[in-house]
């Protein structure tokens, strides 16, 4: 009986964090639901052991279920007709197992059916469902939306769309067009208010979008005739039920096969607004894509460790020259680096993740009351450090995830190449987590301003002062002695004050910050479990090294070079 | 229409996966080398029961199992997966029993339970594969009984419509309430642990249980009676100690020992007793039986 959660001990690591306590109490708020709810918990305890136990089932869908069922609907692939898609069999297998199981809307609250678990659990479930299938964690995953729905939707609209989000019912949100991708100011799709019938009208054409022919779909589109830039966007809501949206075409894809990728048309599409006007873009979808980029960090996550996984099944097993590939030092130490990322990627997302429950548990508690003074500081503390993280958990997450994939088809060798083993899925799987939700380059974008207003390095410094055990006292040195060297890149640049420099500098600037957080991460997993220890050590190694590379590029670079680099 | 249907479901140690260390030096198993799993075809029964349920809304699921203290997980997994509640048949006077002393232990805890319409299970388990409780059971208690079940078509006018699993293909039989039926591995396996019941029921303990572990929840016993499991004892279910476990096992075991099972072409006999008859002589002969 394969179970990805508990063949995985380091996944029960991260889950029992010491910030949970906080976590737990901030979401169950003195377990009051336990007199309403016959699921709910009754005291800490009880809350960490049903996350646990639930994340056990998660584990056995996706090692009984899921895994067995990727490579055929890697084939099959879904198909669409007469304007509606069809999942390819296994798909809708997965998907009647995890409805069944009870694992839709898994951190809605309970009075719309939910589960109300925490972000770290639900996220950790994400990570565990990617590892088996990364393309049916987009499905899955969209469960995602119905978050923003309780965040911006009125009453009314929680009741009538979470309540059949957590009964099964499928998500999308409709945001790309032909014209605007990563330029979503750009959305041309026309919402028009008709007074007659009281309520809106969709039409237009949306392009790439995931789970298209979704059960509920949240639209971005523009509200406001005559606009032009992101003002002019509101959220809707979009019911299947009331017809007007077809699915033109899905697109033929490289990996995330079994995902259906979207074309649709809106023909006078009835939808009802959510939230408020104009608010579209500029604050719920950028709500949507922070939670999304968590996603695709988690996604990322289960793909690396799927990766190494294969790697290390195949390099035990492969034998050549009379021994076992896995004895040769360049297997080893791919295997070894692949282990490394794998663990700083995960350290990385629970960390975001226990971020992002705190300051949104605190959000969804102003709703009900005035926060204290000391609950206001701690809100927007961990709102400024989840909003730091995300774009690295889910840039470098990405990046990670596609060298262990890489690694992986070289450890296979031939083999790798040929279509016989899980590797060349993952490879194609894994190529989309650094593109889609904002490429990496976005993600470095959006983590520039905390690598100039030195919040990266305020935390770096704050990591610097946590006890390690003994036996790590030396990489603590040296990710001491890493620290400066990236104070100093980072002055250098910042002090230039020159846009085209810092933007020129970003990548390198944010990879330095990534590295050196995951270090310090690394280390204290380590400190408290001993099987972060080789991670740890060869973490701290490989980090060190690209620091080196980067802060001595940096050093010597000076803005006159960037001439060589205009395009 | 309000279906009660009673789930058999037995705990067994785990033989698909048999190391060398399976079996102790006196040929019985050893236990603590195998892990304790819910039946496989049991679990094919209970959800065929669970399907019951969803389509006949106010049914009811009950699991009935007979075993030491720890198969109180039998019906904890039960729970988990959308039983209503129950039983536990645990006494060391059941202990030892075979296929004989099982049913007959079965059948006084199904009179007890005196409500049903339909006893499921699975066609047999994997630590003694044997098939025969399920239909023993049924002629203790005088009932009707469809073996090899694959799928349970519907129910209409008291009568049941089952699929079943014969040689070379599947016949359709029909037969009438209350009934025992015995459910084939080839069945739709079972759903998954929902993740609302787990939570709902993860703290259910029997009494015995309670006496052990720490009682870390006692409040909740006392305001949610769905988590005190119940356990049944010989006297419990008016039986007879004579007829159950050890002295109620007409079979002896002479000898274990490891062989190399060797499939073989099934053999089709006509339905005639002088056909039975020759098979019987024949498998004495070859000493497959005696």
């Amino acid at each position: 009986m394969a179970n990805f959660y508990l063949d995985t001990p380091e996944l029960r690591h991260h889950l029992n964090h010491p910030l949970m306590k906080r976590i737990v109490e901030l979401k169950e708020r003195g377990f009051k639901d336990k007199d309403e709810y016959d699921y709910a918990p009754v005291d800490f305890e009880d809350a960490m052991d049903s996350y646990d136990k639930v994340l056990e089932i998660v584990g056995e869908i996706c090692g009984e279920i899921i895994a067995p069922n990727a490579e055929d609907v890697d084939h099959e692939g879904p198909a669409v007709a007469n304007g509606r898609v069809t999942y390819a069999s296994g798909t809708q297998k997965n998907l009647d197992a995890v409805t069944k199981a009870g694992l839709m809307g898994v951190a809605m609250p309970r009075r719309y059916g939910g589960l109300n678990f925490p972000t770290v659990p639900y996220i950790m479930a994400a990570d565990i469902v990617s590892r088996s299938d990364a393309g049916f964690e987009n499905l899955w995953g969209l469960q995602d939306c119905a978050e923003t729905l309780y965040e911006f939707g009125n009453e009314d609209q929680k009741k009538r769309y979470i309540t059949r989000v957590c009964q099964g019912e499928t998500m999308s949100m409709d945001l790309t067009e032909p014209d605007a991708g990563s330029d979503l100011q750009s959305v041309m799709l026309k919402a028009t208010y008709s007074e007659q019938d009281q309520c809106w009208y969709l039409n237009g054409v949306k392009r790439f979008i995931t789970n298209g022919d979704a059960d509920i779909h949240l639209v971005l589109a523009r509200s406001e005739e005559g606009t032009h830039d992101g003002r002019g966007l509101s959220m809707f809501i979009y019911d299947k039920r009331n017809g007007g949206v077809n699915v033109r075409r899905i697109e033929n894809k490289m990996g995330i096969k079994g995902s259906p990728t979207c074309e649709l048309v809106f023909k006078n599409a009835k939808a009802e607004l959510c939230g408020d006007r104009k608010l579209g873009l500029i604050k719920y979808v950028m709500a949507l894509m922070n939670g999304a980029r968590l996603g695709i960090a988690a996604q990322s996550t289960g793909l690396s460790q799927a990766a190494y996984n294969e790697a290390l099944a195949y390099a035990k097993d492969r034998k050549q020259f009379g021994k076992a590939i896995i004895e040769f030092p360049a297997v080893a130490e791919m295997l070894s680096i692949m282990k490394a990322k794998l663990d700083a990627s995960r350290t990385l997302l629970y960390e975001t993740a226990r971020y992002v429950d705190i300051y949104k548990a605190l959000d969804d508690i102003a709703k009900e009351r005035k926060l204290t003074p000391e609950e206001r500081q701690e809100q927007k503390r961990y709102a400024k450090l989840a909003d730091a993280f995300t774009p690295l958990a889910k840039g470098i997450g990405s990046e990670f995830a596609n060298q262990n994939a890489y690694d992986c088809i070289q450890i296979h060798g031939g083999s790798g190449f040929m279509k016989d083993y899980a590797c060349e899925r993952i490879y194609r799987d894994a190529r989309i987590t650094s593109i889609y939700e904002g490429t990496t380059q976005l993600q470095v974008v959006a983590a520039i301003r905390y690598v100039t207003t030195g919040a990266y390095l305020a935390r770096i410094k704050e990591l610097e002062q946590q006890n390690v055990a003994p036996e790590f006292e030396s990489l603590l040195s040296r990710l001491k002695a890493m620290g400066e060297k990236y104070a100093e890149a980072v002055t250098k640049v910042a002090d230039s004050k020159d846009q085209e420099l810092i933007d020129f500098t970003a990548r390198k600037l944010v990879e330095m910050s990534a590295y050196l957080i995951m270090g310090h991460l690394l280390l204290q997993d380590a400190s408290k479990n001993a099987i972060f220890a080789n991670s740890a050590q060869v973490f701290t190694r490989f980090a060190e090294a690209e620091v080196e590379k980067n802060a001595s590029f940096i050093a010597r670079f000076s803005k006159d070079d960037l001439a060589y680099y205009r395009k | 229409m309000n279906l009660k249907i009673v789930v058999l479901a037995k705990q067994v140690p785990d033989t698909r996966n048999v190391g060398k260390d399976a079996m102790k030096a006196d040929g019985t198993i050893n236990r603590a080398a195998l892990p304790a799993i819910f039946n496989p075809e049991d679990l094919n029964a209970l959800e065929q029961a669970l399907r019951l349920k969803d389509q006949y809304p106010g049914s009811t699921v009950t699991i009935l199992t007979m075993g030491p203290g720890r198969a109180a997980d039998i019906i904890r997994e039960g729970l988990f997966r959308g039983a209503d509640n129950g039983y536990l048949l645990t006494d060391r006077a059941f202990a030892g029993a075979d296929t004989l002393a099982t049913s007959y232990a079965l059948a006084t805890a199904i009179r007890k339970i005196k409500d049903f319409d339909i006893i499921i299970g699975g066609r047999q388990a994997i630590d003694g594969d044997t098939a025969q409780v399920g239909p023993q059971v049924a002629e203790k208690l005088g009932l009707p009984q469809i073996t090899y079940a694959e799928e349970i078509l519907g129910i209409n006018n008291g009568r049941i419509t089952v699929k079943r699993h014969i040689d070379g293909g599947v016949e359709t039989v029909e037969g009438p309430l209350p009934i025992v039926i015995t459910v084939n591995g080839s069945a739709a396996p079972c759903r998954p642990r929902n993740a609302k019941l787990v939570q709902k029921y993860k703290h259910a303990k029997t009494v015995t249980e309670k006496q052990q572990g720490n009682l870390d929840y006692t409040e909740l016993y006392n305001k949610r009676d769905y988590l005190n499991l119940v356990e049944w004892s010989v006297t419990d279910v008016n039986g007879d100690t004579a007829q159950c476990g050890l002295s109620g096992s007409p079979t002896k075991v002479k000898t274990i020992q490891n062989i190399v099972f060797q499939a073989k072409e099934s053999k089709t006999l006509p339905a005639a007793d002088r056909e039975i008859e020759d098979l019987i002589v024949e498998l004495l002969a070859n000493h497959t039986i005696g």
